[in-house]
């Protein structure tokens, strides 16, 4: 397709003169707009290589602790909930659907549409960033941290883990706010819509908040019911809550209370040993099955794999936001949409590091 | 071939009359915030000089402290920190950037007749990303130093209470500002290859600086996400290299190595394109066996990866793994011997003038010689557990690191300092100065071979009286390492005030950088620059006129040649 667009191109750019046949967008020292398009993708996929590599020693260090320490690894299976994990697999893959599409529609010139993709695959990473938060702070509440804070407890705290981790989303959404009343108000044709993708993009983190709050009460709903026990009911009535409440921290704490219970609930077959986690040493009895000394490395790597990877989200969230602005002010189109396609690129390569990881420190039980 | 007659056509010099990139434009911001690869180029050289100035004082304190077997003026404590600093500071801030960010970014675009690298705004970023990781080692040292020896090893690093994370961080930052110039120079020559540059007529400088540039995009990330652990195992405790909950000290080491290992041909691989350019103009003969130099450095940037684990040969790796390490690491030895003795033939026969450069140039291949054959011992299994971490190792390095980037580096500058500036600096003075640093050079680590394979460790503050001699020569060679460099600094500078201009082509060099004027104008090249082979010189000749040479039409070089043997 860009081969025959170029060969179009050709005969009308040698009429003009030669300070004519550079478009606005070709920069000084590129001889075409597609050796510069090469340039930034060949460019780009060197970046991803650099990526890769980045995760690799993280990858890497999974194996050896892997290979050293399996027990760690079997252990800490009790403490992730896979639906989270796999809600956010979904999540992901989605917005990859739609950064692709919205690759498509750069190159087709479809700006309305464009826009809407983008917007929603900003809101989607802002509700994987949702769930994360959501399970992050159950971790913390639970005492479920790295290996030199690594003290499971066996009844969450009630801590305001969640609204920190809010805070900053918090401020996003009064922020985007003012600047889209702002900006509406003045009828700023760029602005106004720009601001209102990011106000979107930042309340859509609560519902990522919902999201992983209400999934794993919707699981239970279905397989606590072979279980049974007293767990059930407390998620049930907590579920109600839940639905409306997500500022409230003494509802979250309560929520990760019963999040807890829903991995007893889940995972029958290793609930003996759970019972013993929280109680310590004096129940060092049941150690040939559960050790905790070293499973406070697997969340040593699963914390650093899943934040760094999250800062990867951040990152690709700036830039998405970025083609926003240049989208709604008409920068690209069948001739120009180098941008668009190598955030794609980028775009695909956290969903895919995500995709490894999920397996990884989610399903390894 | 035909393009080979349009430029012998051309006796021109492209860019005359215009601007040049100096005197373009002026005021501070014409700097700070200029895109231009070539002045980026100019500010990377002035940043790393100045750290090889600091790196550099510290080595003289250190050799001066070892002039005594007791303590003379520093403290075990300062000693440490002194030549953590001095590691550091020459590997991260001057010998990874030197010659790539300096001089190849400079020479890339104009030695490839471009106007500039692919992405120039991610050139500008990669040099501030210096200045900021600079500044993270500044704040390293002011906050208490470093201690741990520039190789971070844990678990010392994690205990120690001197400023690692400040330092790691420098490192990470400085990881990105060499991950941004290798980006930009394999995307500058794989897309921007003008009509006529295939890969086979680019320079071989181009060639070694694109194998380096691999190992800066397959290798940095490593030490970031090392440096990244280092940091949250002292912040947060997260255990990964910290055997008492579970982690490895010894992972820390495989991942310093992955890249620490291939960073050395990051630092080697540009000083042998520069070897490969200078030994061929200074013998006016092409240079032999291109393919093979230009292969080569693929072949040492791909087998660099293979090989790490020879610094750890004492660590604790399985036996297996050791001896599969040892076998790999004579591998690389290969495509350096080819790169050498392709030099020595190019020279064979050559009409080999000693200008500046060219002496630089029989430094390096006797100092890297030494420095790669030492390497072998080293790498060989059974030997390396009895060398391991003795002087035998540093001085096998610092005549691969010092005697080998640093020595191209300087032949580097002086060729080409007057396409850079357009002055010709006094090249008597130059030469004096060159064959000081040769003589300070090899008095001050040929010593500590002997002392290596004596048995002294390496980064103690104090010895035994035995070892006073070699410590004592090789104190009094640093000291005139350490003046014939501020020789050659002071004939550079002087020729900046006093020089005389420089003609586009004072050396008879064939790549296009001496096709340009002296120094380039702003855009390079007013027109695309015709390409032809890179080491062809039978086209140029010199012109007392000009005071350098000049492209000349060639005489239908049959009738002209054909004669020749008649006459013998």
């Amino acid at each position: 397709m860009s081969d025959s667009s170029s060969v179009v191109a050709e005969p009308s750019a040698t009429s003009h003169h030669h300070s004519d046949d550079h478009p606005r967008f070709l920069a000084h020292h590129f001889g075409s707009p597609q050796q510069q398009f090469d340039a930034g993708k060949f460019g780009m996929w060197l970046f991803l290589i650099t990526e890769v590599l980045f995760f690799s020693g993280l990858f890497c260090a999974y194996a050896v602790y892997r290979s050293t320490h399996p027990e760690a690894f079997a252990n800490a299976d009790r403490y992730l909930d896979s639906t989270l994990g796999a809600t956010n697999t979904a999540v992901l893959i989605f917005s990859s659907l739609t950064m692709a599409w919205a690759v498509r529609a750069a190159q087709l010139g479809q700006k309305t549409l464009l826009i809407r993709l983008l917007t929603i695959t900003l809101m989607c990473a802002s509700i994987f960033l949702g769930v994360k938060a959501v399970e992050y702070s159950h971790k913390w509440d639970l005492g479920i941290l790295w290996a030199s804070q690594f003290n499971p407890k066996d009844h969450a705290a009630h801590s305001p883990a969640l609204l920190v981790l809010s805070i900053p989303a918090i401020l996003a959404t009064m922020i985007t706010g003012v600047a889209f009343a702002v900006s509406r108000a003045k009828k700023s044709p760029i602005a106004a819509p720009f601001w209102f993708c990011l106000l979107l993009t930042s309340v859509a983190f609560f519902g990522g908040v919902g999201l992983g709050t209400m999934v794993p009460v919707i699981e239970e709903s279905f397989t606590g019911v072979k279980h049974g026990g007293d767990h059930e009911e407390s998620h049930s009535e907590q579920g109600g809550d839940r639905s409306h409440g997500h500022d409230e921290h003494a509802n979250v704490a309560q929520g990760t209370d019963a999040h807890a219970g829903h991995s007893h609930a889940a995972e029958s077959q290793v609930s003996e040993p759970q019972a013993s986690i929280g109680n310590g040493p004096s129940h060092l009895l049941g150690q040939a099955e559960f050790d905790p000394t070293y499973t406070g490395i697997f969340f040593s790597i699963y914390y650093v794999m899943t934040g760094l990877h999250a800062i990867h989200i951040l990152a690709g969230m700036g830039t998405i936001a970025w083609l926003v602005w240049r989208s709604i002010r008409g920068d690209f189109g069948p001739d120009y949409f180098g941008p668009v396609d190598y955030v794609g690129l980028y775009w695909h390569l956290v969903d895919l590091i995500w995709i490894y990881l999920f397996p990884l420190l989610y399903l390894i039980g | 071939m035909s393009e080979s007659h349009l430029s012998t056509a051309t006796a021109h010099v492209h860019g005359h009359g215009e601007e040049d990139y100096l005197s373009c434009s002026s005021g501070w911001k014409s700097w700070a915030f200029t895109l231009d690869h070539k002045r980026i180029g100019v500010m990377y050289l002035v940043a790393i000089l100045a750290s090889f100035l600091a790196g550099g004082i510290m080595a003289l304190l250190i050799r001066l402290e070892l002039l005594l077997p007791g303590k003379f003026f520093l403290s075990e404590d300062q000693y440490n920190h002194m030549f953590t600093l001095h590691g550091a500071i020459m590997t991260f801030l001057f010998l990874i950037p030197s010659i790539p960010a300096a001089l190849g970014n400079f020479m890339v675009p104009v030695m490839l007749g471009v106007k500039d690298v692919a992405f120039p705004r991610m050139n500008l970023a990669s040099f501030y990303l210096w200045i900021g990781g600079a500044i993270f080692f500044l704040a390293a040292v002011i906050l208490g130093g470093l201690d741990t020896g520039w190789t971070f090893y844990t678990p010392y690093s994690t205990t120690t209470n001197t400023s690692v994370i400040t330092a790691s961080l420098g490192v990470f930052i400085l990881g990105f500002s060499s991950i941004f110039t290798g980006l930009n120079f394999l995307v500058t020559i794989n897309m921007m290859r003008p009509a006529g540059m295939t890969w086979f007529r680019m320079p071989l400088f181009l060639w070694s600086l694109y194998a380096t540039s691999i190992i800066q995009i397959l290798a940095t990330p490593v030490i970031g996400i090392t440096g990244l652990l280092l940091i949250a195992e002292r912040a947060l405790g997260i255990g990964i290299f910290d055997p008492a909950r579970g982690g490895d000290p010894v992972l820390f080491q495989h991942f310093f190595w992955f890249y620490s290992h291939p960073a050395v041909y990051i630092m080697i691989l540009p000083a042998m394109g520069i070897i490969s350019e200078m030994v061929s103009t200074f013998s006016r003969k092409p240079i032999f066996g291109y393919r093979f130099i230009a292969y080569s450095s693929i072949a040492i940037a791909l087998l660099g990866f293979l090989v790490w684990g020879h610094h750890m040969f004492v660590s604790g790796q399985s036996p297996l793994a050791a001896m599969m390490f040892s076998a790999l690491t004579f591998s690389v030895s290969i495509p350096s011997a080819i790169k050498v003795f392709n030099w020595l033939s190019t020279m064979y026969k050559g009409s080999v003038s000693l200008e500046t450069p060219m002496c630089y140039t029989l430094s390096f291949i006797f100092l890297f010689g030494i420095g790669g054959l030492t390497g072998l011992f080293l790498g060989a299994l059974a030997t390396d557990v009895h060398l391991h971490d003795t002087y035998f190792v540093v001085a096998h390095f610092h005549y691969v690191m010092m005697g080998g980037t640093l020595i191209a580096f300087l032949g580097g500058l002086h060729y080409w300092w007057p396409k850079m500036f357009g002055k010709m600096y006094n090249e008597n003075l130059a030469r004096i100065a060159c064959l000081i640093i040769f003589v300070g050079f090899n008095a001050t680590f040929f010593p500590q071979f002997i002392l290596g394979s004596r048995g002294m460790p390496r980064r103690y503050a104090k010895y035994d009286p035995e070892f006073q001699i070699f410590h004592q020569f090789s104190t009094f060679g640093a000291l005139l390492l350490g003046a014939g460099l501020f020789l050659s600094a002071g004939v550079l500078l002087h020729s900046l005030l006093r020089g005389r201009r420089a003609p586009a082509n004072p050396w008879g060099g064939s790549t296009l950088e001496w096709k340009c004027s002296s120094p380039p104008p702003h855009h390079n090249f007013d027109w695309p620059p015709v390409v032809t082979e890179p080491y062809h010189y039978d086209h140029i000749q010199y012109d007392p006129k000009e005071g350098g040479y000049v492209e000349v039409e060639e005489v239908a070089p049959d009738p002209d040649d054909a004669p020749l043997p008649v006459k013998h």
